[in-house]
Order: C-alpha cells, then sequence, then structure tokens
C-alpha cells in the first residue's frame, strides 16, 4: 500500500537517530497510529514485521502505553482530566454534560463516530484546571457552560 | 528576593516560544561559549558547587550523579532529558519547554560536555503534543547555529540531540522504566545496582536529568556554582519552579528560592485562598508526597526541611485544599491513579494499590466497614519497602498521610455506612 510506503520511510529515516532498531518501536506504533486512528492487529503485525520484533512482544508493549488504542476511534479525541486538581475544581461534573449532550462515556465512542472519550490521568494544565485536550489542543478553565461551546467547533 | 529577575521563567508571560535569536538577545547561549573555553572537568565542578539537587524529585546532588558517568571506564555515554513530566499537579517543565526551548538545549549541550555524552534525547511525555512541535523547531535552529552537531562552535565538540515521545505511562517518570521505554520495552523499572550512571540506554552508562535541573545549569555557569549556592537555602540551594494548583486565587508557576514556605507561596505569591474561605490540607509536591495541615505551612519548601514534617518537596507541585474538599474522595482518586499507573511488576503495589482502591471506594460510597481504617494501614504496610521502585510506597505513604491527618472524616465513612 501507498500509506504503508510512506510510513516505510519514515520508519527508516527514524532508525538513523537510534543504535538499536528496537527503540524504533513506540515511535513506530505512533505512525501506524497518527495515519490510521488506531493499532489494528494487522498493524501490530506490519510494525513486528518491519522492526523485525516478535508479534506477541509488539503487542506487549503497545497495550502497556495508555495513549496507544487498539479499537477504532471517532473523528475526535476528547482526552477529559480528572485528576485531583481537575477534580476538586469541577472536572467530573464535566462528566455528566458529556453524557447528557452527546451520549458520552469514557473508553467509549459516539455513534456517528465524531467523538471519542478517554480519562486522562493529568494533563499537566493544572493552573487552568479543569482541563481537556481534544485532538492536539490544549483547553483550560473548563466549566458546565462552556464545554459544549468548545467542542461545538470539531466537526 | 521576590524582585529577583526570573531565570528559568525569563519573558514567559509572552505569548509563543521564544526563537534562537530572540534567546540570543537575552544572553542566551552565552554559558555555552563559557563552558566549552573551560575543561569539562571544571564544568563538572562548578555544579558540584553549586549544590544543585534534582528537580524531578529525588532530589539527588546533579554533580554526584554526573561524576559517576564520568568515572565509568566506558567511553560512549548518553544524557537523557526526562521530559516525563507526570506528576499530578506538576506543569512546571512544560512552561521551559514552550517558552524557553533553547534554555533546555544550552542546558543540555552543556551537561553533556561535562559528561562527555555525544548523543542524548529528551524523553517527552506524550500528553504534550504542542511542546514537541517547539523542541522540533528549536532543535532544528540550533543544528543551524551550530550549538548541535558533529564540531559545536568549532571546537570539535559533538553532540546530537533527538526527541522520543512517550505515550501514556506515569512510570516512565522513573529514570529506569524510562530507559526501557527508550528502548523500546514495556515501561518497567530496573532492579538498581547497576545504576544508570554505570549501565544505563543501550547498556551504556547514562545521565538522566529532569528539565528544570538542565535548564539550571547555563545560569550556574553564567554566575559561577559559588554565587548559585548562595540562593535559598543553605541545606540544599537555588531556584526553585513551583507549580501551584487547587483553590488558590492565582493558580500557576512560580520561580522562587528554595526554602519558600507554604505560607508564602500560597499567601503572598497566590494571592490566598479563593472566597477567602480556610485552608484545609496542602500536598506539597506532587499526589506522590504526603498531605500537609494548615499547622505545617510555615516549613521552608526544600529536600531536607519537608522531610523532617512527614513530606517530600517532589516535584514542587502544591495542589491547595480549601475547607469544602471531601478528603477521603481525594485520597480515592490519588489511589485510583496509582492503581491505575502501577506498572505491574511487582506484586505488593499491583495487587495492594488495588486493595487500598477498593477499601476507598466503599468508604467513600459510604458504606464502609469497621476495622477499615485499620486495614488501610496494614495494606500499605505490606507494600512499602517490598517493591522495585518507590510507586507503591508513595501510593501507601499517601493514604497512610490522609488517613493520619484527616481520620475523623474516614471514621465518618464507617460510621454513615
Amino acid at each position: 500500500m501507498a500509506l504503508d510506503n510512506k510510513i516505510l520511510d519514515e520508519i527508516n529515516e527514524l532508525k538513523r537517530k537510534y543504535e538499536d532498531e528496537r527503540s524504533c518501536l513506540l515511535p513506530a506504533l505512533y505512525l501506524f497510529q497518527r495515519e490510521y486512528g488506531w493499532l489494528s492487529p494487522e498493524a501490530l503485525e506490519r510494525v513486528a514485521e518491519i522492526l523485525n520484533i516478535p508479534k506477541a512482544t509488539v503487542k506487549g508493549v503497545s497495550t502497556f502505553y495508555a495513549m496507544f488504542s487498539h479499537k477504532p476511534m471517532g473523528r475526535h479525541l476528547i482526552q477529559l482530566c480528572t485528576n485531583v486538581a481537575c477534580m476538586i475544581m469541577g472536572g467530573e461534573r464535566l462528566l455528566d454534560i458529556l453524557k447528557g449532550r452527546y451520549g458520552l462515556e469514557p473508553n467509549l465512542t459516539t455513534p456517528d463516530r465524531r467523538f471519542s472519550l478517554v480519562i486522562m490521568e493529568c494533563i499537566g494544565a493544572c493552573d487552568t484546571a479543569p482541563a481537556m485536550l481534544v485532538d492536539t489542543d490544549l483547553h483550560g478553565n473548563l466549566t458546565e457552560e462552556n464545554i459544549i461551546g468548545i467542542l461545538e467547533r470539531y466537526e | 528576593m521576590n524582585s529577583r529577575e526570573s531565570v528559568l521563567l525569563k519573558n514567559a508571560d509572552r505569548p509563543g516560544p521564544a526563537g534562537i535569536d530572540e534567546y540570543g538577545e537575552w544572553g542566551g547561549y552565552r554559558s555555552l561559549h563559557k563552558a566549552l573555553s573551560m575543561e569539562p572537568g571544571q564544568v563538572l565542578d562548578e555544579v558540584k558547587k553549586s549544590g544543585l539537587r534534582g528537580r524531578g524529585g529525588a532530589g539527588f546532588p546533579t554533580g554526584m550523579k554526573w561524576s559517576f558517568a564520568v568515572a565509568d571506564p566506558q567511553t560512549q555515554k548518553y544524557l537523557l532529558c526526562n521530559a516525563d513530566e507526570g506528576e499530578p499537579g506538576t506543569f512546571k517543565d512544560r512552561i521551559i519547554i514552550e517558552k524557553n526551548p533553547h534554555l533546555l538545549i544550552e542546558g543540555m549541550v552543556i551537561s553533556a560536555y561535562a559528561v562527555g555524552a555525544a548523543s542524548g534525547y529528551i524523553y517527552l511525555r506524550g500528553e504534550y503534543p504542542k511542546a514537541k512541535d517547539i523542541l522540533l523547531r528549536a532543535i532544528k535552529e540550533a543544528y543551524e547555529k551550530n550549538y548541535l552537531g558533529d564540531s559545536i562552535l568549532g571546537k570539535g565538540v559533538v553532540f546530537h540531540l533527538h526527541i522520543h515521545c512517550g505515550a501514556g505511562a506515569y512510570i516512565c517518570g522513573e529514570e529506569t522504566a524510562l530507559i526501557e521505554s527508550l528502548e523500546g520495552k514495556r515501561g518497567q523499572p530496573r532492579i538498581k545496582p547497576p545504576f544508570p550512571v554505570n549501565e544505563g540506554f543501550s547498556s551504556k552508562p547514562t545521565v538522566v536529568n529532569n528539565v528544570e535541573t538542565l535548564a539550571n545549569i547555563p545560569y550556574i555557569l553564567e554566575i559561577g556554582g559559588d554565587e548559585y549556592a548562595k540562593i535559598g537555602s543553605p541545606e540544599c540551594p537555588g531556584l526553585k519552579l513551583f507549580s501551584v494548583s487547587g483553590h488558590v486565587k492565582r493558580p500557576g508557576v512560580y520561580e522562587l528560592p528554595m526554602g519558600v514556605t507554604l505560607r508564602e507561596i500560597i499567601y503572598t505569591h497566590c494571592g490566598g485562598i479563593r472566597g477567602d474561605r480556610k485552608l484545609k490540607g496542602v500536598i506539597p509536591g506532587g499526589v506522590s508526597t504526603p498531605v500537609l495541615l494548615p499547622d505545617t505551612i510555615d516549613c521552608p519548601m526544600d529536600f531536607f526541611h519537608l522531610g523532617k514534617v512527614g513530606s517530600m518537596l517532589g516535584s514542587g507541585a502544591v495542589i491547595v485544599f480549601d475547607e469544602t474538599v471531601d478528603m477521603v474522595k481525594v485520597c480515592l482518586r490519588i489511589t485510583k491513579f496509582f492503581e491505575h499507573e502501577s506498572c505491574g511488576k511487582c506484586t505488593p503495589c499491583r495487587e495492594g494499590v488495588s486493595w487500598l482502591r477498593a477499601v476507598l471506594e466503599r468508604m467513600s460510597n459510604g458504606s464502609g466497614r469497621g476495622g477499615d481504617k485499620d486495614l488501610l494501614t496494614e495494606v500499605s504496610n505490606n507494600i512499602a519497602g517490598k517493591t522495585f521502585c518507590p510507586l507503591g510506597e508513595n501510593a501507601a505513604a499517601a493514604v497512610q498521610s490522609f488517613v493520619n491527618n484527616f481520620g475523623d472524616e474516614f471514621k465518618e465513612k464507617i460510621k454513615s455506612g
């Protein structure tokens, strides 16, 4: 596939960064996730082949890290923090708002595949708690009133 | 002391990151010129004299760590920057990277020169996508200006720098887990010894330093180790970034001398408690550090003094709780965090923290059982000291601090159950 060739080129580029190819594993998983939105069993197999690492090892590593998805995700990923600083500033109440407006619950995707929701363990935005990442955009000082307005910008 | 010009947060209130030209106008990379005119051993001596201790949480003397790596006979060495800022409540390294990326890069080049490392990696947490783009651009600029590469400033000094992104695992902030992750493995801590300074990345001597630690290096070179050692607490001197969150009027990152008191941070710098409510408790260094009661807030914030009141400086992440907060709920949330982040390698941590969470959950629901308070203590005691890394131990100590300091609230949860 053309797409895979592009990833192959990027992985070959990556190999120059490291003495041992095994170090390319996390970056390679990121590349496949970037292209396909998630890491399918086939994607994990491709990574194993390309880097010559046992399939089981690739799966073992991939599933260790919270930011790798092993099921299809929505077009936009909402990463909402509910750790201590966000919790005491009202972060948990935002979950009710998301459920009410989009029927969205943690680790699920809306039926129209617009949003997926993941609960985060501190995204380092505690001074603007409660906060969330939508894809790669950071949004802080969230309230029950403003969160929907922010999310409506993501089609 | 408060009028001191910012060093780590220089011009950080401006929008966007400082580019290499701007950084140069403020005197940036002057310390690198100075360092490269010295012998590596002289640079190391300045850092030793400065009394700088690691800002990631453990507070290990930086100069001593470097000297162990220097003493190792293997010639190929690595410098790793720990930018896996995952300790809940901490957001200081993000500010350095997003506002002053060249301060970190300059600190790394000087450090690499002192320890004899020809290549290095910044292990950046996956949750900071914006920081990654900023760093990539800054590294490119530094290569173009010959501050990185095969002959830095034309002096034959070699240092290559790359970014490696984590993918959402708190444990990778532990240095041996970070190295495992960089090697493409699950981020599970290694047994020590051997320490990374002798056997680290690719089994080579490896220095792992936090972002803030490295960002202090150019300033130490600029004013000299002896001058730097005069800042703040004599026991552990220097500048410290405090990430303040929770119920204060002005949350944010503050650059203050080591040894500033919690009272000054909360009431002077952050304007006091929101709504002028009463202070109920404060976590001084991220959720891994035991919670303190209001009667201890006159304690100086440094690695030395916080230990005397039963807590730790950790990453300097101050989380402030007003009188309305349900402390059992906070304790439960912290324990859920540790349960989620336990890497699963050591049974006492993997199983024990789940047990703690289960007991706290039923207490929080109002269905606690008689003896639950003692059960929390018993389980905690079976985690502490029985694991490879401090994660389980920190979870146990955090729970114990909540139970000890807010015992009545925990008792209440049993009575009402």
